[in-house]
């Protein structure tokens, strides 16, 4: 491993802005002496890095959920089937095969909200909603989400009226959780390309629910 | 084990601190890390259940001063020294000493049908489900020293089956023996009031997936 943290030898960062004319250091020096040495000992390709980082920062994240969604919205047989069976469901487009994640797919209604979260990591459902943002990874919101999922519903402004249900979904095995919002009122005959792009990251999480744009805005 | 990843329920981690912008990696080594982890699975030298309990083994202290991914390295540091695949003081020296005896590395033409493909923990095994839907049963109070998935929050707590997802490995002797004893896996339904007491709303609850080998009839 280098001893010259201003080694401008980075052939695989792909940030232009960072990290080149800026010494590395504590993890990010520490990783990149664990990458040089997983390349000498023939472990890794850096080339494979590259390639995985671009799949989740460019081609899979919470736009496959929104589909999923739409779909459901407007097709009430795949509505349904999304219900009974998530993981067949949603091999139907093609993001992940049938046996290789195994996803359940909560409703949300006027008398029921759902919240999903992992307490004991952070597992998420990477194939319809990619990799999860940093408030979802955060200890706060893993600890207070099974005590107190009303209160961290206020803190992204959900106030749940105390005669709606809510069920916290705690991913505690290979099991993921996919939240299927209400359709907001205002969007009949609107179509799936419509719909998708309305549903929220957040709502499919349970978080948030999804709303109309903002009018002339 | 009884660590501070298991954080369900604890009060003083802070407060929700909701970020607005849309990026995966928020530095470029976070990403490395994330990328290193996936690479180095290939070598199948672990599942991710010893990659969770690599995590869990993090001291306590340094657990909560890490973020995401200084936690995820210190994992993945483990797993890499306790499979064999790196030597510690080729951790520790940051040079290799011998060529590791692999076959090949993951290359990047096969990274889109492994994220699509990978297969998880669901398993073919004919295994007889011990419970089915609407049975009450009671988790066990077990405090393991190993992995376990069961967190401290739901232990020695009465629920209902609500679906029975069908055989899986099991978490807690994967992570420990790759032993993946196959068996039911279920949603079990909890009443907040159970879980948290007379304070939490009475319409609320909170499911849990867990096996077979967690469960009592109630």
């Amino acid at each position: 491993m280098s001893e010259h943290p201003h080694d401008h030898d980075h052939p695989h960062d792909g940030d232009a802005d960072r990290a080149h004319d800026r010494p590395l250091s504590g993890p990010a020096l520490r990783v990149k002496a664990l990458e040089s040495l997983l390349v000498e000992k023939g472990l890794i390709d850096p080339k494979t890095l590259d390639e995985i980082v671009d799949i989740y920062e460019n081609r899979v994240g919470p736009r496959n959920g929104a589909r999923i969604v739409a779909r459901a919205w407007t097709d009430p047989a795949y509505r349904q089937r999304l219900l009974a069976n998530a993981t067949e469901a949603i091999a139907e487009f093609g993001y992940i095969e049938r046996w290789a994640e195994d996803i359940v797919a909560v409703e949300n209604t006027p008398q029921v909200r759902n919240l999903v979260v992992c307490t004991l990591c952070s597992c998420y459902p990477w194939p319809v909603l990619g990799l999860p943002p940093a408030w979802y990874k955060s200890d706060a919101y893993r600890a207070r989400a099974v005590i107190d999922p009303r209160g961290v519903l206020k803190a992204f402004g959900q106030h749940v009226p105390e005669d709606v249900e809510v069920r916290v979904w705690d991913s505690t095995a290979e099991m993921r959780y996919l939240v299927v919002p209400e359709r907001p009122t205002g969007t009949e005959g609107w179509s799936v390309e419509q719909l998708a792009a309305i549903v929220t990251r957040d709502a499919m999480v349970g978080v948030g629910t999804v709303t109309l744009p903002a009018s002339g805005a | 084990m009884n660590s501070i990843h298991d954080m369900g329920g604890m009060h003083g981690m802070g407060p929700l601190v909701i970020e607005h912008d849309d990026a995966v990696f928020h530095d470029v080594w976070h990403g490395r890390v994330f990328a290193l982890r996936m690479a180095c699975a290939f070598h199948r030298k672990w599942n991710a259940d010893m990659g969770r309990y690599a995590r869990e083994r993090m001291p306590a202290g340094e657990f909560l001063a890490a973020s995401y991914y200084e936690r995820a390295l210190y994992a993945l540091e483990r797993v890499l020294v306790e499979s064999g695949l790196l030597g510690e003081e080729e951790l520790a020296s940051g040079q290799a000493t011998s060529p590791a005896n692999v076959s090949g590395t993951l290359q990047p033409e096969q990274v889109a049908t492994i994220v699509r493909t990978r297969r998880r923990a669901r398993m073919d095994d004919d295994v007889a489900p011990l419970f089915k839907v609407g049975d009450a049963v009671v988790t066990r109070n077990i405090h393991p020293e190993g992995h376990t998935r069961l967190p401290r929050y739901a232990r020695g707590r009465r629920g209902t089956i609500d679906r029975d997802h069908g055989v899986f490995s099991f978490a807690d002797t994967n992570a420990m023996t790759r032993d993946r004893k196959p068996q039911h896996l279920y949603s079990v339904r909890f009443a907040a009031t159970e879980l948290w007491g007379d304070a939490a709303s009475p319409r609320d609850s909170t499911y849990l997936d867990l096996w077979d080998d967690h469960l009592l009839p109630a």
